[in-house]
């Protein structure tokens, strides 16, 4: 479905992302781990259309999508969260992720009723908020939100969009510790029902190997391992860049 | 030929205005981000103090009372600006973009008719300076020293500026703040009472030139207006916070006022703010920005 | 229930509907000038509240509609009919603020209002300079027009604006309220409220951020053009001050003087200032200082406008209530 092939990207003189090359398939859930400044939310941006490479190639669905504008990946069905929580601070909680299923339906340059009318899509915005926990918070603001709501609220967002491959950046990060793996849960049972592929940056590795399909160990720029959790952990080049062992 | 060293030196003169005004709104936009739109009402200040003096005691020696004018108005206008800024400009620093512009147009409409309440709403002359000083002769042509001696007072008050940027303290925190605020505040810059500086120094270098401007117009109420937007133009084309940007600003619009007047006076007026809108499109950070 | 916004306004307008019966002739006139005025402030604060951009030219997009009106009149003596005339002016606006929005949303906050006066300045330089198209300075003079077939030639001006051209305003005027509401509360409204709050997640939802902002800013000049047209013949007389940035400057004053994060905000402020500026000018000779003091105490003081004033008012009672009843 996605495939990535020898993509660069250089801030000035540092190479940042170094022929990074792996494809995600239909369905699958792939985590993409690393130590910090790996390039990790790099890739994400590059392959979100935020940044643009400075050479290869993004295929999706067998059409080169390379240097298509952010808005052009979206309609053809990539969508992400941001790790810094990025919402629409002075609006309520539904209405965030309402504006998103509008862009979705198409309703912001078609639709000339008022908001109330569209009832289908606020009960689905309901709904979405619903699967993610926080219905009961929609009429709040975001700047009154737990750290952990936000995130939630940014990633029920993403979701929202009703995506193929939706981009997760940390999802659980400023999720209390006791709560991370009811909010996995909840993500990715959404996922897997609604048959999305989804990349996850995530630390823990509890988590990679307990929800992810395949794990991608980025390492300065480049992608060191690629395989089932299970193995790719058990390689010593991994160990050594991610828990410090050495052979 | 003699035509075209006429219409250069018009230029020039022209431009001397524009460097004394624009500099300071230059300042105050690169050191504070605030589009200060009381900086015309500041020109305005120094030429009614100036016209003033000259006006009631300049009867035996014209000259030496029109020094005096020119001092008394940089120093009003100076203390206008710190006034302006320490009352209604401070507490405006954490508020919106908004909010800042409309209290200085506020500030504006205050300044003008104070200026309506101190000296009236009659017209002060003081030509005296300009016939004293009387002509030169190019070729044919007569040509009033008092051009060139404005372009002296801009070409000395700029070197002044530049020597205060760049040896002393307050000039290089001043520069310091304009080119990354919050380095600056990291450093250790107090940046409160330099703006006040900024807000008083921008407000005497407009009265300044405001008060040279008296001797060839009268002050009239409303007549900060034009050199404020003349200005505006100025730094769009130089770019915020800088000294050369000013500069080269002041003579590219001096120069095609100048030449623009005779030869297409027309649109020489749309022309030069088309100029400006080209520029904020396509290189906002003005010619000579960083 | 049913929100205050769905009675309080047709109400106004039910009561507007009888005002020539109840007030003074010169009154009626003020409400007209301050009527035409809040359609423009309505057209500006969709640009501003909703979409986040203060533009500081928005005499300039006044004028043109404005001014399509005396060129049509100058020019067209044969069409200087109302129905004609109208939509020509809502051209001419859409015309203009195409392009000066094309150029604008290139840019947002202390840039974009930079260019919006700059572009506003060559408009006016264009119309002062262009004598002998425009009247220069001088301006140009607002007949009566024809309304739907009936000449008011020879009528004093005042008995047509206190007549029939009344209660075309009042109509036009509730029309535009209408569109705005609908505008700013559909899903549109939402997108462009969305840009404002962030850009960044905007464009990652799939909202063409500046093709949106474009579309708000040509909008906001059509209302903001209409309310041009319609005060040219309240007026009699247009001239290019009203394209100068001190006019542009009084635009954002009613607006916040009204306060812009209310609905209705711009509206009440442009009628507020209309009465303000008038009766500043027929007590003292220092009416700015009157206004320019009104601006500072009030954006220090006051920063939601006379009507957030009044709806934080309300909602500290309506709270105050509900605790007692607790």
């Amino acid at each position: 479905m996605l495939t990535v092939k020898d993509l660069i990207k250089d801030f000035g003189r540092a190479r940042i992302i170094n022929s990074a090359e792996f494809e995600v398939k239909e369905d699958e859930i792939v985590s993409l781990v690393g130590p910090n400044g790996a390039g990790k939310t790099t890739l994400v941006n590059l392959i979100s259309g935020h940044i643009m490479p400075t050479s290869g190639k993004i295929e999706f669905f067998g059409r080169d999508i390379t240097y298509d504008s952010p808005y052009r990946r979206i309609k053809s069905g990539i969508a992400r969260n941001f790790q810094i929580t990025n919402l629409f601070e002075d609006s309520t909680v539904l209405d965030n992720v309402r504006t998103c299923l509008f862009s979705v339906y198409g309703k912001i340059n078609k639709g000339i009723f008022p908001v109330r009318h569209y009832k289908s899509i606020t009960q689905e915005a309901i709904e979405i908020l619903d699967v993610f926990g926080i219905a009961d918070i929609k009429d709040l603001l975001p700047p009154s939100l737990s750290e952990g709501d936000k995130k939630i609220l940014d990633t029920a967002m993403a979701f929202a969009l009703k995506s193929r491959f939706l981009l997760l950046d940390e999802p659980t990060s400023g999720v209390a510790t006791g709560d991370k793996f009811k909010v996995m849960d909840t993500i990715v049972s959404a996922i897997k029902r609604e048959k999305m592929a989804c990349m996850i940056i995530e630390h823990d590795m509890d988590i990679v190997s307990d929800y992810s399909d395949r794990v991608l160990v980025l390492s300065e720029g480049e992608v060191i391992a690629d395989g089932k959790p299970k193995e790719v952990m058990e390689q010593d080049n991994v160990k050594e860049i991610l828990f410090g062992v050495t052979a | 030929m003699e035509n075209w060293i006429i219409y250069i030196l018009n230029g020039l003169y022209f431009a001397s205005f524009l460097f004394l005004t624009s500099l300071g709104l230059s300042i105050i936009l690169g050191v504070m981000g605030i589009l200060n739109l009381a900086h015309g009402s500041m020109f305005a200040v120094g030429a009614f103090t100036a016209a003033w003096i000259v006006g009631a005691f300049g009867g035996e020696s014209p000259m030496i009372m029109f020094f005096v004018g020119l001092l008394a108005a940089l120093g009003v206008a100076g203390v206008v600006g710190l006034v302006l800024e320490t009352s209604i400009i401070r507490p405006m620093y954490r508020q919106a973009l908004e909010y800042q512009l409309l209290i200085t147009f506020g500030a504006l409409l205050l300044i003008e008719d104070l200026i309506k309440m101190v000296w009236g709403g009659t017209a002060y002359y003081a030509s005296k300076p300009f016939t004293v000083m009387g002509n030169m002769a190019i070729g044919d042509n007569q040509y009033p020293y008092y051009f060139l001696f404005v372009i002296l007072m801009s070409l000395v008050t700029g070197l002044g500026i530049w020597l205060v940027m760049s040896k002393t303290q307050v000039g290089i925190m001043l520069r310091a703040i304009s080119m990354d605020r919050e380095m600056a505040k990291a450093m250790g810059i107090r940046i409160g009472r330099l703006n006040t500086l900024a807000f008083g120094l921008g407000g005497a270098l407009a009265g300044l030139a405001g008060a040279l401007i008296i001797p060839t117009t009268p002050a009239l109420l409303g007549i900060g207006m034009d050199p404020l937007i003349m200005a505006f133009i100025v730094v769009v084309l130089g770019g915020l916070g800088s000294l050369k940007g000013a500069l080269i600003g002041s003579l590219i619009v001096g120069e095609t006022r100048s030449i623009g007047v005779v030869f297409f006076p027309e649109i020489e007026l749309p022309l030069l703010f088309l100029i400006a809108v080209i520029i904020l499109v396509f290189k906002p950070e003005g010619l000579f920005g960083k | 229930m049913m929100k205050p916004i769905y009675f309080v306004y047709p109400g106004i307008f039910v009561l507007l509907l009888f005002l020539p019966r109840l007030v003074p002739t010169y009154q009626l006139m003020l409400i007209e000038s301050g009527i035409t005025f809040g359609i423009m402030a309505m057209g500006f604060n969709l640009l501003l509240r909703y979409t986040g951009l203060l533009s500081f030219g928005h005499g300039a997009l006044f004028a043109v509609g404005a001014y399509a009106v005396g060129m049509m009149g100058r020019y067209f003596p044969d069409l200087y009919r109302i129905e004609i005339l109208i939509p020509v002016a809502l051209l001419a606006s859409l015309i203009v603020s195409a392009i000066f929005g094309f150029i604008c949303v290139r840019h947002t906050r202390i840039f974009f209002s930079i260019l919006a006066l700059a572009l506003s300045m060559v408009l006016y330089a264009v119309l002062v300079k262009l004598y002998d198209l425009t009247g220069g300075s001088d301006g140009i003079h607002i007949d009566l027009p024809i309304m739907f077939g009936k000449s008011f030639e020879g009528m004093k001006r005042f008995e047509f604006l206190s007549g029939a051209y009344y209660y075309f305003l009042i109509c036009i005027f509730a029309v535009s309220t209408g569109i705005m509401f609908a505008i700013v509360n559909s899903p549109f409204g939402r997108a462009l409220q969305s840009i404002r709050d962030n850009e960044v997640r905007a464009e990652m939802i799939g909202i063409r951020v500046r093709r949106y902002r474009w579309y708000a800013f040509i909008l906001s000049g059509l209302f903001t053009g209409l309310g041009g047209a319609l005060w040219s013949f309240v007026n009699g007389h247009v001239t290019p001050e009203i394209a100068e940035w001190i006019f542009s400057g009084e635009i954002v004053y009613m607006t916040l003087l009204g306060g812009f994060m209310i609905f209705g905000g711009p509206i009440i402020g442009a009628i507020l200032f209309t009465y303000m500026k008038l009766y500043a000018v027929s007590i003292t000779q220092y009416w700015m200082f009157v206004i320019g003091a009104t601006l500072v105490i009030l954006v220090l003081l006051l920063p939601e406008g006379i009507a957030g004033g009044f709806a934080r008012l309300f909602a500290w009672i309506k709270r105050g209530k509900a605790a007692g009843t607790a």
